[in-house]
């Protein structure tokens, strides 16, 4: 074990850290920032909008994407809304409360200073969005709406429709397309970032693969920003779009970035379950659902089998047979309680035998009494005298679809199976991860030069990232956090002059790229990059999902170990490099996810412990709650690479809670 | 259920191009599209071909990215979905597909059914935002009431994927719907005003540099449109810009 890795967290009282921070900080002055380059890896909410407030801001950017236009990054994808502490509902929020919340979420795995910047910039991410002409979703009186989310008692929760994401990230894509037009950015689309480049010890630029064409550039910079998303697809089947990839994260990695909590992932409980083998990702609906809608399983075994085979619908069964098992169990926050705890509690149920499917692996969603209570209220609204059942329905039905049509009508078109007429059946799938590249309150990773924002970064979150808050946290890293802290570096670089891509660095780290590509070509393999994904995720899904222990984690790490092996003697890369080829492209991402996959089950193996996200069986209370330990693993685990994820070296940063007492998570 | 798949196959923009006939075996209705072209893919590349090259990434019917032509229409039979979110229940046993990209000068095709739409994004260029700065040191949110109905009508037009079905569509590959969601999401709101001469101006300007065609109203653009943009929006782009171009923008 080597020292604790410093977060450079400003001293000071926590609300006026990042103030001071903001006022104490190098700057450098806008005919200094004519003189230097920044890449940013990404276009998603923390790519887009950093590139775009950098690009204003002065500086030079080069933009990267993999698909065919910076709008289509996963963020497009987010569905049920952004977080911001603005109190509009008058519920009592404040910046406090949001931090208070997101602290407690993670399950105290994450650090206050961060945490709490995040909180303040929340509103300013609001006004920005508005101003850039975001069409949230409003009240009659034309001010903002807000709906609740999991794991709070406020409504803070700003959306359009269930597609806030979209509308956010088309947002930060106008503000990237109008530096675009001025000259300041210049975006390479169906690029993929393959290497970052070190120089005397700093990052220094990268190797991208132009993936039309198959031919390496290079790319010099004074500094580089990483917003390249999260590493879900680790389980092959998730959430996740199907490029989403960890290979710029991974690429960093090996090149002295640390990699941290990699085993925080997050399972979220409300995805379409699975349908078949022939199934390549899942599909989510969103958290917002769990507001209006109620969550159970029949009470009686024999109901959940009649179920099961098809013998007995959902709603032949008598409302004293239904087990609502989370306002059972948790009747303070009932079907808000956090994302861990709603997806273990449907794990429960499921694996006690009262799964809804034919796979056993399904819970019910139930939208009947939310379409009653919608529908008496909009009677109300509208002066019904005395409305018949049939009307109250309809209506409710109507005000449902305002909310939540976009979501019904996705569920339909997947499920095939009308979510206003019978409940719809859920199962928890993954969908975020929390750990990622280390990175100090600056969200420099420990590379010189190197950031890393979004989901990318692991510093907000903890061990369980809160509904809603991933948006927040993308837009507040791109738009008001990383243009402030990376001008502190690049203040030394004003008379540096331009960084030459004509170096022996540049030539290795082409070479080596070059090499891997034509090892991946040149291999004549029997099986399509696919099978090895495919068996992967289901090592992972298996031994490192919602619940791991320490046999099966030892085992994954072995199987992962011969899976890797036979994937470089036997995966078969079909034609060449010289063109368009999206599997030589999976393959390179597939490789990376290989070694990433036994990382996270290392780390999940020396956390012994059960918190947020994670949750090891050999650690939980009598009645199957996480029991954390705080005496022993209050730190984040930042792991080195050394040649090989087995032999990677634990560096810790101690978490420090001065504000905040730490509790055992309730939500009782 | 068996099917019949044919198949556009490009070897690049300067390829002639054909079409190729793929059977393919055991389909599940539970499969999406693109599962069943994943499928057929697997088999190609076991066997020691080329794999059908397409464009996809979230599957879920919101990035824009899938792109194909499904027995003459685009995103195929059925309304509202993109080819990611429709279903093999759509098709019976025995069915013939013909799979081709979008066929548009603007997009010429990258390979088989990938096709360059970076066309969109110069037209977004062009003027498709609200010059603001990112400081978020702007208004307060609530500072400017928003009547909901224009909310909601500016959050309807903003919906729009930028998968370009709507130029597939059209027989003069036209990129009028496309073009007018934005300007139309732009004209509604409040922030959008100060520029809303200059910008629907540019971004014509650009649509037409680009090679699209004109609109002649048909409508094929919104009957096709997985998320139902609709052609009022052309209507409200018409009068803005005849109404820039007396002003003198």
């Amino acid at each position: 074990m080597t020292k604790m890795l410093d977060s450079k967290i400003p001293e000071g009282p926590l609300a006026e850290k990042w103030t001071s921070h903001k006022n104490n900080i190098n700057l450098v002055n806008p005919a200094n920032k004519r003189l230097i380059d920044v890449i940013v890896v990404g276009t998603g909410l923390a790519g887009s909008s950093a590139a775009a407030s950098l690009g204003e801001m002065g500086y030079n950017v080069k933009a990267f994407c993999f698909q065919d236009s910076p709008r289509r990054a996963h963020s497009i994808a987010a569905q049920g809304g952004i977080n911001a502490a603005k109190n509009y509902q008058n519920d009592g929020d404040s910046v406090y409360r949001l931090f208070y919340d997101t602290v407690k979420g993670g399950d105290y795995r994450s650090r206050e200073g961060n945490v709490h910047r995040l909180a303040e910039v929340s509103t300013n991410i609001i006004d920005q969005c508005v101003a850039q002409g975001v069409p949230f979703a409003r009240e009659y009186g034309g001010l903002l709406d807000n709906r609740s989310f999991g794991g709070v008692q406020v409504s803070r929760t700003f959306y359009a429709k269930g597609q806030t994401g979209q509308q956010l990230l088309l947002g930060a894509y106008s503000a990237l397309s109008r530096q675009i037009s001025k000259g300041k950015v210049e975006m390479f689309t169906r690029h993929e970032m393959m290497d970052v480049v070190m120089v005397d010890g700093k990052c220094r630029g990268i190797i991208a693969r132009n993936l039309v064409t198959g031919e390496l550039e290079r790319h010099a910079a004074h500094a580089v920003v990483l917003a390249s998303g999260g590493y879900g697809n680790v389980f092959f089947l998730s959430t996740n779009a199907m490029g989403s990839n960890v290979s710029a994260s991974w690429k960093a990695h090996k090149k002295g970035a640390f990699m941290a909590n990699p085993c925080f992932t997050q399972i979220h409980p409300t995805c379409i379950p699975v349908s078949g083998e022939h199934q390549s990702k899942l599909t989510l609906m969103s958290e917002s659902l769990r507001n209006d809608g109620r969550i159970w399983v029949p009470a009686k075994k024999e109901d959940a089998e009649a179920i099961r085979k098809g013998t007995k619908q959902a709603i032949e069964i008598a409302e004293e047979d239904r087990d609502y098992y989370l306002e059972r169990r948790y009747p303070a926050f009932g079907n808000l309680v956090p994302r861990d705890v709603a997806s273990r509690a449907a794990k429960e149920r499921c694996d006690a035998g009262f799964g809804v499917n034919e796979t056993g692996e399904a819970v019910f969603l139930d939208y009947a009494s939310a379409i009653q209570r919608y529908g008496k209220t909009e009677g109300n609204i509208r002066g019904l005298k005395n409305p018949s059942s049939t009307e109250i329905t309809e209506l409710g039905k109507q005000v449902v679809k305002a909310k939540y049509g976009n979501l019904f009508d996705m569920y339909k078109q997947i499920a095939a199976d009308d979510p206003y007429e019978s409940p719809m059946k859920i199962y928890p799938a993954v969908h975020y991860t929390m750990g990622g590249l280390w990175v100090d309150y600056n969200l420099m990773t420990s590379v010189p030069g190197l950031y890393a924002a979004g989901e990318a970064n692991f510093s907000d979150h903890g061990a369980n990232r809160l509904g809603a808050s991933a948006l927040m946290q993308g837009l507040a890293d791109g738009y008001f956090v990383l243009p402030y802290t990376i001008g502190d570096y690049l203040s030394q670089d004003i008379r540096t002059g331009g960084i030459s891509t004509d170096s022996a660095e540049f030539n290795e780290a082409e070479k080596e790229v070059k090499e891997r590509i034509n090892h991946l070509i040149n291999n004549n393999g029997t099986k399509p990059v696919d099978d090895f994904h495919r068996r992967l995720g289901r090592i992972m899904w298996n031994e490192c999902g919602m619940s791991r222990n320490a046999e099966g984690l030892n085992k994954a790490i072995e199987d992962i170990r011969l899976l890797r092996a036979e994937f470089w003697a036997d995966v078969r890369v079909p034609g060449s490099d010289d063109g368009f080829n999206p599997e030589l492209d999976k393959a390179g991402r597939v490789a990376d996810l290989l070694e990433l996959g036994e990382l996270m089950c290392k780390d999940a193996l020396e956390r012994e412990e059960s918190c947020g996200g994670h949750f090891r069986e050999e650690h939980q209370t009598p009645e199957g709650e996480a029991l954390r330990d705080d005496e022993q693993f209050t730190f984040v685990s930042a792991w080195e690479y050394t040649g090989d994820p087995k032999e990677a070296k634990l560096h810790k940063e101690e978490l420090r809670f001065e504000n905040i007492e730490l509790k055992q998570r309730s939500y009782k | 259920m068996d099917l019949t798949l044919n198949v556009w196959r490009q070897n690049g923009p300067e390829d002639k191009g054909r079409m190729e006939a793929y059977p393919v075996f055991g389909v599940s209705p539970d499969m999406s599209f693109l599962e069943m072209i994943d499928m057929l893919n697997d088999q190609i590349i076991r066997d020691g071909g080329d794999p059908i090259a397409f464009d996809h990434d979230c599957r879920e019917g919101i990035c824009g990215m899938c792109s194909m032509f499904i027995n003459g229409e685009a995103h195929g039979p059925g309304r509202g979905v993109t080819t990611c979110q429709l279903h093999m229940r759509s098709f019976k046993d025995g069915d013939e597909i013909t799979i081709e990209p979008w066929r548009a000068s603007a997009f010429p095709v990258v390979k088989d059914l990938a096709v360059d739409r970076s066309a969109f994004d110069r037209i977004i260029q062009s003027g498709g935002y609200v010059s603001v700065n990112t400081s978020g040191e702007t208004l307060d949110a609530n500072a400017i009431p928003v009547p909901k109905p224009v909310a909601d009508e500016a959050f309807s037009a903003a919906t729009c994927i930028g998968c370009g079905a709507c130029v597939a569509s059209c027989k003069n590959a036209s990129a009028m719907l496309f073009v007018s969601a934005k300007v139309s999401q732009f004209a509604l709101l409040p922030q959008g005003q100060p520029e809303r001469a200059s910008r629907v101006k540019r971004m014509v300007d650009q649509m037409d540099e680009e090679g699209f065609g004109n609109c002649t109203n048909t409508g094929a653009c919104a009957v096709e449109c997985p998320k139902g943009i609709d052609l009022s929006n052309i209507a409200r782009m018409n009068r803005d810009f005849l109404k820039a171009s007396a002003d003198g923008e």
